[in-house]
């Protein structure tokens, strides 16, 4: 049953075949036993799971049709949870408890999701590994000594792992396409705006972006339903109306024209990863698309231009953890300054500091021009290819990442970790929406596809991406019991 | 561009993180490569491109000047590292 | 030498908005520490910034009353330091993009005659919350009530040269802010607050001299006693060979000094960009006419039409517009007693003498417009004299009743019966012989001291041209 997607359980609840309290007894279990050989909880809420349960099954009972209704969900621990400890990966947040709950929370528990808990990630989601989280790191289902990827890798690892039905993540990067990618899951990164970010916390707020991570683009859909749309908190959520993304999900594909980048198909791309997309694209022929190359002459620019501007608003994003008013502070400091200096030091990991000195670094007198601004216009580059790659195609193909998930602990050096998200990146400075999707395996590893779509064309991508479920098994797969072991 | 270790403890100071001697090394030597990637960038003309702040041209949205906050203060205290008498305690702030 | 001061001024104005300028939390002076403070305002993790219209209305407003561009694209930035009293690590402020740009007011100079000053911009920012360092003996509380409050940061070119006129300046500001009604502008609360730029130069140089910093200064005459003690501290220096640093001083108003604050000058840099959390603000021109169409008389333009409607001086019309509450003030008292030039004159004169006197301000005058028109009316329709009224204000000052009411009570009403004032005058004959002698003789200046002597018999109650006019007749 655990295994089961989101559009399945709701059947499977609504004609009382289990109830959500049985389901969600049964996920926290599997939890129990396999969480600290996976570590992709950091916080389990047995207690509040149980008794949203059984007011879902009381909602099920009264006839309640909403398809999240008693459904077992687990959040990325950067979503702030009234109740349940918040820590964003990080020592800075270890006992923080969130006085709200964010919107994309307050949505899921309105839709009467059920809370399982909170997943482990990258500190502050940056990572593309999970290594820098507090917490130490996820293992990947399929095999225990290989990363989940980052930074939602704690949701891709539970989502994979049948810890959940489905899961939130957030994608700055690659944060969502990459773990999914990683572990064999679907995973959505909605357009920039389209998902309030009110409650989420913040790394680098032109970026950000919420989005599911679930065993199906249906899946994903059904959450999206409940999830999208403008928020008075938040205002650079975007007000373009949103759309039922169910709706479309069987349209056929004849006629789609799949734009192919050249740039993504370059020397550091491994040869199963490659083969494997190759073969996807001939699935997408047989369903009647048509594929063209294009051409993103920037691409190479995204990642140095991303690792200015995400450092640049995350160095100030995070300076409102100065051990004032929550969070760490460090033990008796001598002065202020050895207060903010030390509490800094001590709450935050390497990763984080070394991106925090970046971004000021970029920012400071003398450099803004250099680099800030610079990767400003360099982003407009970036979003110009595609506007004008999408002027020939409709949806835009390629390898989620280069290869299948590395080893734990096999890259130590940062600007190789950087080069992990070269397809993803760009996706996000140019705020569009992309989407992961298993596409099959490199040895027992799964490999991803990455779809990426116009503004808003989520409805589209999870078309695309449900079409290719439909005839094929990949997202399927599961991982041994013993998670390669 | 060349970033050596006084601009490491500039830039530690101005982001109030400490880098201890031993760390300073590593730190640098880790930046400078950061940097030596981000200066990819260099070989682009942008001249005549207009930076991007936002992926999508927006307006900011407005508010009304309506008072929808209640005082939660002892809530909200309750996580606060050091408090007395409603106030948020720090080591003496010198002017 | 004749040295010249160059003055430039940076004033902030608290928009007087019932919310912050991010968040829907109450932004009143005075409360309870951290009362006022939600999880925005405390800048906890995941919170978000969304503008309060008001608060950017409020700064058009002010835009248009200096004649100013309104920054039609709008761009909010963060300026980036630590300090406990600033939550979030950064200011949201406008550096490149302000709402207000170039615009100018006129002041009036001690000779009477108008200088333009010119405003480089105006922008909207938010106010940081509140050190407390008195209370604890090694620590330092901090409150946030104050933080996130909207302020309108107001800077003026390098065009004001003395000390007074800095304040002439930060008057007008104030009344126009007032007038507006966009901020309450109380300096002793911080409602109002100025930072001045002073150099000098020798006079007729154009090149600048270097420039020191004078923050937050709280009243209109410490920043015009800040100034003065500035510029004789940067002539000394210059005189005696030395040279200004550049650097940021506060005024200790106690000793009338200003010293370095030496604290403020580590290698600031604020790392400004484009705030992320908010988009461009973007006003159009539909936005900005129904602005103008919501915008009160100004004080320059009250000023003027009191001179044409009312018949007023210069001066006095410089007076009664000087605040809005004085002009309102002095509009009712001319509806009641239909004499502009006595109104004045009342207002002008024993009015703002006694607020002055009692430390009131208007809105808590003990004497109401209303009565202070009654009782010029009083004057005019001979019920009481010019002298007589001024007894009637004394009395009204303290007690609630009418003016009416107090010309009854005392018995005040002049004395207009032809046949008491006769009794008055015919006494007044017979108890100065001396002087009645006198005045037939032709001494006409006697006939003064007879009038006063019948007006003081009559406890001032009598016409005093009616007594005149009868002890010719009776006399000759």
């Amino acid at each position: 049953m655990l295994e089961k997607t989101v559009a399945e359980l709701s059947k499977a609840l609504r004609s009382q075949e289990v109830s959500s309290v049985e389901l969600t007894q049964a996920y926290l279990e599997k939890i129990a036993a396999v969480n600290e050989r996976l570590n992709t909880y950091i916080t389990t809420c047995d207690e509040l799971a149980l008794k949203q349960a059984s007011k879902a099954d009381q909602l099920i009972a009264d006839g309640n049709q909403n398809p999240l209704l008693g459904i077992p969900i687990a959040h990325k621990d950067i979503f702030c949870t009234k109740n349940i400890k918040t820590t964003c990966g990080s020592k800075m947040l270890e006992n923080f408890v969130s006085p709200y709950d964010a919107t994309i929370v307050s949505k899921l528990n309105k839709a009467g999701a059920v809370t399982l808990g909170k997943t482990n990630m990258d500190e502050f989601a940056m990572g593309s590994s999970n290594e820098t989280s507090y917490f130490g790191s996820v293992k990947n289902p399929w095999d225990t000594s290989k990363v989940p990827g980052g930074s939602s890798g704690g949701s891709a690892a539970a989502v994979a792992a049948d810890l959940c039905a489905i899961a939130t993540g957030t994608d700055t990067g690659g944060s969502i396409r990459q773990p999914a990618s990683f572990c064999g899951v679907t995973g959505l990164k909605p357009s920039y705006g389209r998902v309030s970010r009110w409650g989420m916390i913040a790394f680098a707020s032109s970026l950000d972006q919420a989005g599911p991570i679930s065993k199906s683009a249906e899946d994903a859909a059904i959450l999206m339903n409940v999830i999208a749309g403008p928020d008075n908190l938040d205002s650079t959520s975007s007000r373009t109306p949103v759309v039922d993304y169910t709706l479309n999900l069987n349209d056929s594909l004849y006629g789609l024209k799949i734009g192919v980048p050249k740039q993504h198909f370059t020397e550091g791309l491994s040869a199963d990863v490659e083969e494997s997309i190759r073969l996807s694209l001939k699935e997408f022929e047989k369903l009647g698309a048509s594929i063209t190359q294009v051409d993103l002459p920037n691409n190479h620019l995204s990642v140095p231009a991303y690792y200015v501007v995400a450092p640049a608003e995350a160095s100030a994003n995070l300076s409102r953890y100065d051990g004032v008013r929550y969070g760490f502070r460090c033990d008796n400091p001598i002065d202020l300054e050895d207060m903010y200096m030390r509490t800094r030091s001590e709450g935050f990991g390497s990763e984080v500091k070394r991106r925090i000195m970046i971004g000021t670094y970029a920012l400071s007198a003398g450099y803004y021009d250099a680099y800030y601004q610079k990767a400003q216009k360099i982003r407009r580059l970036i979003k110009n290819d595609f506007d004008a790659a999408f002027e020939t195609v409709d949806v835009i193909v390629g390898p989620t990442s280069p290869h299948t998930a590395f080893s734990l602990g096999a890259t130590t050096d940062p600007v190789k970790m950087y080069l992990e998200d070269i397809y993803t990146i760009a996706v996000n400075l140019a705020g569009l929406p992309g989407i992961s999707i298993p596409t099959g395996f490199g040895g027992n590893l799964p490999i991803g596809m990455q779809i990426i779509g116009k503004e808003f064309a989520e409805a589209k991508l999870l078309n695309v991406a449900h079409q290719y479920q439909q005839v094929t098994e990949w997202h399927k797969s599961k991982p041994s019991e013993n998670f390669g072991e | 561009m060349a970033f050596d270790k006084s601009e490491v403890s500039k830039v530690a100071q101005l982001a109030r993180i400490k880098i201890t001697s031993d760390e300073i090394e590593e730190v640098e030597s880790r930046i400078t490569e950061i940097l030596h990637l981000i200066d990819q960038m260099q070989s682009v003309d942008t001249d005549s491109i207009e930076p991007m702040s936002h992926p999508f041209g927006g307006t900011q949205i407005l508010r009304s000047d309506t008072i929808t906050e209640e005082n939660n203060r002892d809530e909200l205290q309750k996580i606060a590292p050091k408090v007395e008498n409603g106030l948020f305690l720090v080591p003496k702030v010198i002017e | 030498m004749v040295w010249e001061s160059v003055i430039g001024l940076e004033v902030h104005v608290s928009l007087s908005t019932a919310s912050k300028l991010f968040s829907g939390t109450a932004s009143n002076f005075g409360a309870d520490p951290n009362t006022q403070a939600n999880v925005f305002d405390l800048a906890m993790p995941g919170t978000l910034p969304v503008l309060n219209e008001e608060a950017l209305k409020m700064a058009v407003k002010f835009g248009l009353a200096i004649g100013a561009q309104i920054g039609k694209h709008s761009v909010f930035d963060r300026k980036n330091y630590f300090y406990p009293d600033l939550p979030k690590g950064y200011q949201v402020t406008q550096l490149d993009f302000p709402t207000v740009g170039k615009g100018s007011i006129s002041i009036t100079l001690e000779d009477g005659s108008e200088k333009v000053i010119g405003i480089t911009r105006a922008h909207i920012e938010e106010n940081a919350g509140k050190s407390l360092h008195d209370e604890f003996s090694n620590e330092s509380g901090i409150d946030l009530n104050r933080a996130g409050e909207p302020l309108l940061e107001i800077v003026s070119e390098p065009e004001i040269t003395s000390a007074k006129e800095a304040v002439a300046y930060l008057k007008k500001l104030h009344s126009i802010v007032r007038y507006l009604d966009i901020s309450d502008a109380i300096m002793a609360q911080g409602s109002m607050r100025c930072d001045v730029n002073v150099s000098i130069r020798k006079q007729g140089e154009n090149k600048l001299g270097t420039r020191t910093e004078i923050k937050n200064i709280n009243s209109f005459r410490f920043v015009e006693k800040a100034i003065n003690s500035e510029t004789e501290r940067q002539q000394e220096i210059i005189e005696d060979g030395g040279s200004i640093t550049q650097e940021t001083r506060r005024y200790d108003s106690t000793k009338d000094i200003t010293t370095s604050m030496r604290s403020k000058e580590i290698a600031n840099d604020y790392r400004y960009f484009p705030e992320p959390d908010l988009l461009p603000v973007k006003i159009d021109e539909s936005y900005i006419k129904s602005i103008e169409q919501e915008l009160p008389e100004l004080p320059d333009i009250k000023k003027d039409r009191f001179m044409t409607e009312y018949q007023l001086s210069t001066y006095d019309s410089g007076v009664l517009t000087s605040s809005l509450e004085i002009a309102d003030y002095y509009e009712i008292v001319v509806k009641h007693c239909q004499d502009s030039k006595l109104a004045a004159n009342w207002v002008t004169g024993n009015l703002l003498a006694m607020l002055n006197q009692l430390e009131l301000d208007l809105a808590s005058s003990p004497v109401r417009a209303e009565d202070l028109g009654c009782l010029i009316s009083r004057i005019k329709d001979k019920t009481i004299s010019g002298k007589i009224a001024k007894t009637v204000f004394d009395t009204l000052i303290n007690s609630n009743l009418s003016v009416d009411e107090v010309i009854e009570q005392k018995g005040l009403k002049q004395v207009t019966d032809t046949a008491a004032i006769e009794e008055l005058v015919m006494q007044v004959i017979d108890e100065n012989p001396d002087q009645v002698i006198q005045l037939r003789e032709g001494k006409e200046q006697v006939l003064g001291y007879l009038v006063g002597q019948a007006m003081k018999l009559s406890q001032g109650k009598a016409n005093p041209s009616q007594v005149s006019q009868l002890l010719k007749l009776k006399i000759q």
